[in-house]
């Protein structure tokens, strides 16, 4: 075919792979929107990530995978959550329905500390 | 508790100056199997051990002799030790062929693992067959989880005052247990608090000045490394409480390895673990519990037994491993 033939086809299709995306991206974004459950991973004395910030109305899930027991309690006074003791692969979720930082530490080992930031 | 009849029995007076190196070279070859020695200020002291093999037992007037044994974890089962009540009845046994019988126990915590009553119930039953009887508990943070240490309390406190603290008297030692495992707040380390500071100031504003202290408390009372919670918060003024006295032994537990400091008349001791050792101060990643060969498990888990004798200023304190 002829060269500006070609650049068009070139165009099409390059339009076309940026529509794809971009209606991918949208698809995957809305699926993103609104997440309602998220993880931290309590291992290795520390909890993981550290700091997590999540939309209000998320329900976050604290797991226990480190060797020895550790708990959830809210820095904050009065506490705006407590778990019981977590022994190995025991959890603990909370729903934060109210925008805020809420930092936490393990009540068993102080140096543990960690946030959530609600938006 | 090692063979003194073993020649290079350590007699140094820590009063005196520091050991040679060849005393240095025999203090070394002593830390296996349970001497102890300590650097301070870069001059190594050793401890004058208690005569007991040579004495007969009730022989000198203020003879005391007692065992610290610390952080038992019942119901702790993960690979570093999945039978931590066969090891405590090792040390039980250990405690028991003891030349001189030990006149009673100091528990310094952490006796069960998540507080349930059958892990208590579990150590109760062990400690039956120790020959010192008598045991005085202090609480672990894993002694107190979900109920403000309300069962601790009702098993081991009685007499006690606020979270579980108090005094008595053994042959002339004035012994104070303490709690720095309740209250503790995010990012901090163990805590005394002021009820407790204000009745610790109390208890021994009548004592003189050349009554021999022991202090004991789960937590460690000095700063052993802040950076895993090894230190108590408030500390410095239960000790400025103690400064009169010419010999405070302070005995605590929490980091399952045997450590010692110096300071004037303060000697701070803490105990190893009858459940599974940790690491020392920054040697990895965290403080969890450390995975070591099963045949070594139990050389490093270990038992320590304190001897007092009148007119010495340090209480004679010799560790010694399960193995």
């Amino acid at each position: 075919m002829g060269r500006s033939a070609f650049l068009a086809v070139l165009t099409t299709m390059i339009l076309g792979v940026v529509t794809l995306e971009a209606g991918y991206r949208s698809v995957v974004a809305s699926g993103q929107e609104k997440p309602s459950a998220m993880e931290v991973r309590i291992d290795n004395f520390s909890f993981g990530p550290a700091v997590l910030a999540v939309p209000v109305g998320t329900t976050v899930t604290w797991t226990n995978r480190d060797d020895i027991p550790h708990t959830v309690v809210s820095s904050d006074d009065p506490k705006a959550f407590k778990s019981k003791v977590l022994d190995t692969d025991e959890k603990f979720s909370f729903t934060f329905s109210k925008t805020g930082t809420y930092p936490y530490f393990c009540s068993i080992h102080p140096k543990m500390t960690g946030k959530v930031v609600v938006q | 508790m090692f063979d003194a009849r073993k020649k290079d029995e350590i007699l140094h007076d820590h009063n005196r100056d520091g050991v040679d190196r060849r005393g240095f070279l025999k203090c070394m070859a002593w830390a296996g199997t349970g001497a102890f020695c300590v650097m301070q200020g870069g001059v190594l002291k050793s401890y004058s051990l208690s005569r007991l093999p040579e004495m007969s037992p009730k022989d000198a007037m203020g003879e005391l002799s007692f065992v610290q044994i610390s952080d038992s974890h019942m119901g702790f089962n993960k690979p570093a030790n999945p039978d931590v009540a066969g090891t405590l009845q090792v040390a039980v046994d250990k405690i028991n062929k003891l030349s001189a019988a030990p006149e009673f126990m100091l528990h310094t915590g952490d006796v069960s693992h998540l507080s349930k009553p059958e892990e208590f119930d579990a150590v109760d039953q062990i400690l039956k067959s120790a020959k010192p009887q008598d045991v005085f508990y202090v609480p672990g943070e894993h002694d107190v989880l979900n109920d403000d240490g309300k069962q601790f309390l009702e098993r081991y406190g009685k007499g006690s005052k606020g979270a579980g603290w108090y005094s008595f008297e053994k042959k002339g030692v004035h012994f104070i247990g303490l709690v720095n495992v309740m209250n503790l707040k995010a990012g901090g380390l163990g805590t005394l608090g002021h009820d407790q500071l204000e009745w610790l100031e109390d208890d021994v504003a009548h004592l003189k000045s050349s009554t021999p202290i022991v202090v004991f408390a789960h937590i460690p009372l000095w700063s052993v490394y802040p950076e895993w919670g090894w230190g108590t918060e408030d500390s410095a003024q239960a000790l400025a409480y103690l400064k009169k006295f010419g010999s405070v032994t302070v005995l605590n537990g929490h980091i399952h390895q045997t450590m010692q400091k110096v300071e004037g008349n303060v000697t701070f001791h803490t105990a190893a673990s009858t459940a599974f050792p940790q690491p020392q101060p920054g040697k990895a990643d965290s403080p969890g519990p450390m995975k070591v060969p099963a045949e070594q498990l139990r050389s490093i888990l270990g038992i320590t037994d304190v001897n007092y004798v009148q007119g010495k200023h340090a209480l004679a304190i010799v560790d010694s491993s399960l193995a």
